[in-house]
């Protein structure tokens, strides 16, 4: 353990650089881009840390992780107990740690961010996970009586993954159901290796099935079961399926050879390892000039993919200026230092192709910014006699997810807002009893962290839902059964 | 895991397949398909259910092999098993109750008309199958078919049935008039020349798409089509369509997308099978 050290010594530290990959090395392959921390650069970033009496950024963390107190542990040289702390708080740690917007969450608000740099706090998380990743045998896995309450949940992305990791750890009995062939939602089929290894989702996904949580795969809810179906077999039914449905552009020569939707890139690519064709089994069209349509983390996302799939040049085409990028930031700087090339304020309005449906451009309008809209920013308005054309065979469409509605369309009591996302009460409820939604389906796409919060919430509920006697103190009994409960729920957060 | 419980030849390159997947079996309608992942690494491709019988707890694939990943699937062997089975997907078949259908099927296409006559059958409507292939070994599903009504049978070279196309049958079947609907299933050009057949006669033409598929539940948009000017997943919004409807030049444009990678699956799949014979 180090001597204490006076906040004075504290401010002279400088924020520690994340180690990474060299640019012109890492856009050939598929490799992390950020190395991690070594445990010198955490335990200096740590001692930045001031210990605020009022930490400001736990209220930027939308899943209030007690970032001080975990930051302090570390620094005593009790990384397992860090590990505790955290993982009580937030049950993907390895994965926030990594694609959190940080910038606009727990180190926007941090005190050390108004004169200089914040508290690296996702590098942080993400070198305690780590940590635990790697001596996970340290971490004793949480055996409760069972309930004999059967929950089933519908989706395995982070809300999903995140619901049955708390259920299962107050004695539920958890099926999760997942369309797909494997769990991890948009964490496996979308977020690209080079930003979040897959075997971090895997290793996660492990766990739970050593708390006792089922997982199915291949089972699409509203298809394969109907929504009533599985209300009638479990005592409650949360649904986590995300906003599965790629929106497209609506302008001439969509549908040509060499357009896709950055879902069906992604997912060729990650999901069924695409980029080892012909070792794995399935194909994607490689472009050697890609324009890549959207300016958040998809679109960063898969621009960095089709650099490293072999373009000699990509570019991102967004119709607002780069103040206005919804990526997170450290993807924006990643992308520029890897050759992508941004045309701001920018619009496509026709895909081009030639005589055989092949992409062979991009016809864009440039945009200027006109008066603020809905959202407060300002919005994109056209620029007359602007137009020009970027010359691609390939273009990617990332402009945002709906709601999927295959399974909703099977239930018709289920209530929806106009945009088809499902309508929860303040409990997480939906018009149908015992029926709780949560993450992208509810919020429209969102984040990692958003989904993961509304997951644990969800769990929470349910809880309180299935064991009204022993979460709802009525009289004596019921009080003394309600401490039981808040202490049980105290030791399983606790591991 | 999907046990192969048993596997017939059909024709040269059509094999039939029956898998486990109790779940499926019992609530398959006719129309639908399931997403076939035979292991890691292998694509995720569309099959149809072409039958099933819920108390075996089993469903029929009939796969024509045609490049990698129908060939790897038709090469396993009874008690051998696939890894995922998903579904069943797509919006079932809108069945008419009474009145006459005709169902054209062409080669592998036969199959997919099969759970839809059947549909019909059951339902009280009249059926009658025209179904077609190369020559005599290529003609699938014929006695299958039969249980449902009658069957007209053609092939190119006349070695059995009646010599011609399936839509030369379907042209004398719908001059004689009485025909409510028309169900079409096979190669793009075929149900293409039967939507153009009854187009100037109004009758009603359902068609099943069968463009490249990769989830199946509508969140990649890799099998758009578009029908009446719209663009649709026929993952979820069909695979069946209203065939007057369809651009089938599209469909067939799309599905050429990847023929330089499925030359290189399969001359790379060659080299694996030389190497692995020395
Ligand atoms: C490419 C990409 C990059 C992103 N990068 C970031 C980032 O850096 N930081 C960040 O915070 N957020 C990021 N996001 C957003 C974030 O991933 C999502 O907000 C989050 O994954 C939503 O979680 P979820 O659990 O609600 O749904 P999802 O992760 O979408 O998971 C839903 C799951 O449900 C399954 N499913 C769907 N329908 C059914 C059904 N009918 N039956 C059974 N299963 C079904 C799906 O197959 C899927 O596995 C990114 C998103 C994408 C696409
Ligand atoms: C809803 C649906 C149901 C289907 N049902 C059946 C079925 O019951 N039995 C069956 O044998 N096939 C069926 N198909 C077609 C089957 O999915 C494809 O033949 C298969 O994906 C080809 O994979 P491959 O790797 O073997 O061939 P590839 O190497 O991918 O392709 C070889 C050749 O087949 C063509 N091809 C590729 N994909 C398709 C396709 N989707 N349809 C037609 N031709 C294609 C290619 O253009 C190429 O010429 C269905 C397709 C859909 C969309
Ligand atoms: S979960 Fe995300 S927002 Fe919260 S502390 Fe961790 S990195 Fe910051
Ligand atoms: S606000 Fe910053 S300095 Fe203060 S406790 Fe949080 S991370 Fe540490
Ligand atoms: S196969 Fe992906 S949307 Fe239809």
């Amino acid at each position: 353990m180090s001597a204490p050290i006076s906040v004075k010594q504290r401010l002279q530290i400088s924020r520690q650089a994340m180690p990474e990959q060299a640019a012109d090395e890492r856009n050939h392959n598929f490799g992390e881009v950020n190395l991690g921390f070594t445990e010198q650069l955490a335990l200096l970033e740590a001692d930045r840390c001031l210990r605020c009496r009022d930490p400001r950024c736990i209220n930027g963390c939308p899943v209030a992780v007690n970032i001080p107190r975990f930051i302090d542990l570390l620094s005593a040289g009790d990384v397992a107990g860090a590990a505790h702390s955290l993982l009580g708080d937030n049950t993907l740690p390895a994965v926030t740690g990594r694609v959190c917007p940080q910038e606009t969450q727990c180190e926007a608000e941090c005190v050390r961010g108004a004169k200089g740099l914040p508290v690296a706090i996702g590098y942080l998380e993400r070198f305690v996970a780590d940590w635990a990743r790697q001596h996970a045998d340290q971490l004793p896995v949480a055996k409760p009586a069972p309930t004999g309450k059967k929950v089933a949940i519908v989706g395995s992305g982070p809300a999903g993954l995140t619901a049955a990791g708390d259920l299962a750890r107050l004695g539920h009995d958890v099926t999760v159901f997942e369309a797909l062939h494997k769990p991890g939602g948009v964490l496996l089929y979308g977020i690209p290796e080079f930003r979040l290894p897959k075997q971090i989702v895997d290793q996660e996904v492990e766990r739970l099935k050593q708390a006792g949580v089922k997982i199915e795969c291949n089972v699409i809810v509203g298809r394969t079961y109907t929504l009533p179906e599985l209300r009638a077999q479990f005592d409650a039914v949360f649904i986590a399926n995300g906003a599965g449905l790629p929106v497209f552009m609506n302008v001439p020569g969509e549908n040509l050879k060499g357009v896709y939707s950055a879902n069906e890139y992604l997912t060729r690519v990650n999901l069924m390892a695409a980029y080892e064709f012909p070792k794995a089994d399935t194909p994607v069209l490689v472009g050697r000039r890609v324009a890549v349509v959207g300016g958040g983390n998809v679109a960063m996302d898969s621009v960095r993919t089709a650099k490293r799939m072999g373009a000699e040049r990509a570019f991102i085409v967004y119709r607002r200026g780069k103040e206005e990028l919804p990526a997170r930031l450290e993807e924006v700087h990643h992308a520029e230092s890897e050759g992508v090339e941004f045309e701001l304020l920018t619009a496509p309005v026709e895909v081009l192709g030639n005589a055989q449906k092949w992409v062979t451009g991009l016809r864009c309008v440039r945009m200027a910014l006109g008066e603020p809209d809905a959202s407060g920013r300002r919005r994109p308005v056209p620029v007359a006699g602007s137009e020009f054309v970027i010359e691609c065979d390939q273009v990617i469409v990332a402009i945002g997810t709906r709601a999927n509605p295959l399974l909703t369309a099977t239930c018709p009591d289920l209530k929806l807002n106009r945009h088809g996302n499902i309508e929860v009460d303040e409990r997480g409820m939906t018009s149908v009893p015992g029926v709780f939604a949560g993450g992208d389906i509810v919020r429209g796409a969102a984040t990692v962290i958003l989904a993961m919060g509304d997951g644990k919430r969800a769990a929470q509920t349910i809880h309180e839902y299935l064991m009204p006697a022993m979460t709802k103190p009525v009289n004596g009994e019921g009080a003394a059964a309600s401490l039981c409960a808040a202490v049980a729920g105290d030791r399983v957060h606790s591991l | 895991m999907h046990t192969i419980l048993a596997k017939t030849q059909l024709s040269p390159n059509v094999t039939r397949l029956e898998v486990a997947a109790p779940r499926i079996a019992q609530i398959r309608q006719p129309g639908q398909f399931v997403i076939v992942h035979r292991c890691a690494g292998a694509e995720r491709i569309p099959l149809t259910v072409a039958d099933a019988d819920p108390a075996a707890g089993s469903i029929t694939l009939v796969i024509q092999a045609v490049g990698k990943s129908t060939r790897d699937l038709v090469a396993m062997e009874p008690g051998e098993a696939i890894q995922d089975v998903a579904g069943p997907l797509g919006r079932p078949t809108e069945l008419i109750t009474s009145g006459h259908a005709l169902c054209v099927g062409g080669g592998v296409g036969t199959a997919v008309v099969h759970p839809i006559a059947q549909g019909l059958h059951r339902n009280g409507a009249r059926v009658t199958s025209i179904i077609g292939g190369r020559s005599k070994e290529w003609v699938i599903f014929e006695n299958e078919l039969r249980r449902f009504g009658e069957v007209v049978v053609c092939t190119d070279d006349g070695s059995y049935g009646r010599r011609g196309f399936v839509t030369d049958a379907a042209r004398e079947a719908l001059a004689a008039g009485g025909i409510d609907v028309v169900y079409a299933v096979g190669p793009v050009p075929m149900m293409r020349a039967v939507a153009e057949l009854t187009r100037p006669l109004h009758v009603h033409t359902i068609v099943s798409l069968n463009p490249v598929m990769v989830d199946g539940t509508g969140m990649c948009g890799g099998c758009r089509v578009e029908v009446g000017g719209e663009t649709r997943f026929a993952c979820v919004d069909g695979p069946e369509f209203d065939g007057h409807q369809v651009d089938f030049a599209l469909l067939a444009d799309r599905l050429s997308a990847y023929r330089d990678f499925e030359q290189k699956a399969n001359a790379c799949a060659e080299e694996t099978c030389r190497i692995g014979r020395h």
